[in-house]
């Protein structure tokens, strides 16, 4: 799977580990297109990667995410860090295009060699990323970028896939969105290690935090502490692995983006949860296993794009259609032929 | 279940100071509709920040919308920049109000083709994909 020291790819690689803006760029794209050359670049990346702390910031559209990873940006700018941005917005589901504009409320960043921003659309992948957002994590890791924001399509309430490769989740909140029911039951709040409430000097923003409290006194989101009565207490089991009930208790906090307020308060909680999540063993080997699964999954694909016989392909679709066979038995048996020992 | 094709991506940007940005936006839109990932950048930009998003987006192609009249300066300048970056590959198209008589300076200075106001989607897309294939190895 390596490349020799003289590949084209292997040259790629040195000069995105170098810092090489133009090279990061041109090995995201590969990254991108989920070919082979893509999974032999990730595997010279790979070794070099892990330094970085990945954000990922999500919430409903118009809660205004882009501009506060953009605030949020420069707030690390001026504490001296690098950032990396993959910014996600959805593929049209009929034509495969897409349009990309979080740029244009990030736009206070650009001339700045420290930042890098790279726009992505989904390509068809559900759960608010696109399937190759972690290879791109990983590559504006190798790279250098210290901190590194994952910014979700504007997502509703199961847009859960973030946790499954960001270190902090940020959940972005506005006021008047939805009143405390739609909270409730919003899977996307038990992911966040971070809750804003972002556009607070609208109408509505007190009562939006006191919601969000109110729902974390009753759950303690998925981390499993709840104040009550002024006392610090677990709800339900204990969780088998520390990935899930840290012990972190999501804070609540208010930002006016576009004019930097609060962002501070915001930077010192994701180093925070940085600081409390790195002594959580679980998590190293939550993220290892959600993107082996991952990978699982996309080389099962490719091993049935590879050797699915388009004859038996077609068998099974008439077979289900003429309702011969229902859908879960005709995959059974396309599988079945894929079993070493049954070639056709 | 074909592997996914490399995508056009292009980005759409407005240089220099005038604020009607419609134009690019029914571009962005048509180009997005064909199949393509557009990158939109918003009102004035300088063309630094236009190089530097193409930089980082790399993308296939660059279009630039401009009514203000300073096409003769920002628009050579934003293809010095790119190609200074390295970006010697990415095609350069440009639209909006520009005369007749400045397009073959523009073209010399590394505009690929200039689209007049009225000029319809179709032709805009059609051109951007040959010459993009006509670019990429393959």
């Amino acid at each position: 799977m390596t490349g020799t020291p003289s590949s084209p790819l292997s040259a790629l690689a040195e000069r995105v580990l170098r810092g090489e803006r133009r090279a990061l760029a041109q090995a995201i794209s590969c990254l991108e297109a989920g070919e082979a050359a893509g999974r032999e670049l990730l595997a010279l990346l790979y070794p070099h990667g892990g330094r970085a702390h990945t954000i990922g910031v999500t919430g409903a559209p118009g809660t205004g995410k882009s501009t506060l990873v953009s605030a949020l940006a420069r707030g690390y700018r001026r504490r001296g860090l690098t950032v990396g941005i993959v910014a996600v917005d959805p593929s049209s589901p009929f034509t495969g295009g897409a349009l990309l504009g979080d740029r244009v409320r990030m736009r206070d960043l650009s001339g700045d060699p420290g930042v890098f921003i790279r726009s992505m659309a989904t390509r068809g992948a559900l759960g608010g990323l696109a399937r190759t957002a972690g290879d791109v994590v990983l590559a504006l890791d190798a790279a250098g970028y210290e901190r590194i924001f994952v910014e979700t399509v504007g997502a509703g309430q199961d847009e859960v896939e973030v946790a499954t490769l960001a270190h902090t989740v940020v959940i972005v909140e506005a006021p008047g969105l939805g009143d405390e029911v739609q909270v409730l039951k919003a899977g996307l709040l038990e992911t966040g290690h971070i809750l804003v409430v972002n556009k607070a000097d609208r109408d509505g923003a007190e009562q939006t935090v006191a919601a969000l409290q109110a729902m974390l006194d009753l759950t303690g989101g998925a981390h499993g502490v709840v104040d009550h009565h002024g006392v610090r207490m677990s709800v339900g089991e204990a969780p088998a692995d520390d990935s899930v009930g840290d012990g972190w208790r999501p804070p609540v906090l208010a930002t006016i983006a576009t004019e930097g307020r609060g962002v501070e308060e915001v930077l010192d909680a994701i180093e925070a949860h940085r600081a409390h999540a790195a002594s959580a063993a679980g998590r190293d080997r939550h993220f290892a296993e959600a993107q082996l699964a991952r990978a699982l999954d996309e080389a099962l694909r490719r091993l049935l794009a590879e050797h699915l016989d388009p004859a038996a392909y077609e068998e099974a679709v008439q077979a289900v259609l003429s309702r011969s066979a229902d859908p879960y038995t005709a995959a059974a048996r396309l599988v079945d032929l894929l079993r070493p020992g049954n070639d056709r | 279940m074909s592997s996914e094709e490399k995508r056009i991506r292009v980005l759409i940007a407005k240089p220099g100071l005038d604020g009607h940005d419609r134009g690019a936006k029914v571009v962005a839109r048509a180009l997005r509709d064909a199949g393509m990932e557009v990158i939109y950048t918003g009102l004035r930009q300088t063309p630094e920040m236009i190089a530097e998003a193409a930089l980082e987006e790399d993308v296939d192609v660059v279009g630039l919308s401009i009514l203000s009249g300073a096409h003769m300066t920002l628009l050579p300048r934003t293809v010095e920049l790119l190609r200074r970056m390295g970006m010697d590959d990415v095609l350069v198209v440009a639209g909006g109000i520009i005369p007749d008589e400045d397009v073959p300076a523009l073209q010399a200075a590394g505009i690929s083709r200039v689209f007049g106001p009225g000029t319809p989607t179709e032709e805009i897309i059609a051109y951007i994909r040959e010459a993009v294939s006509a670019r990429r190895p393959s």
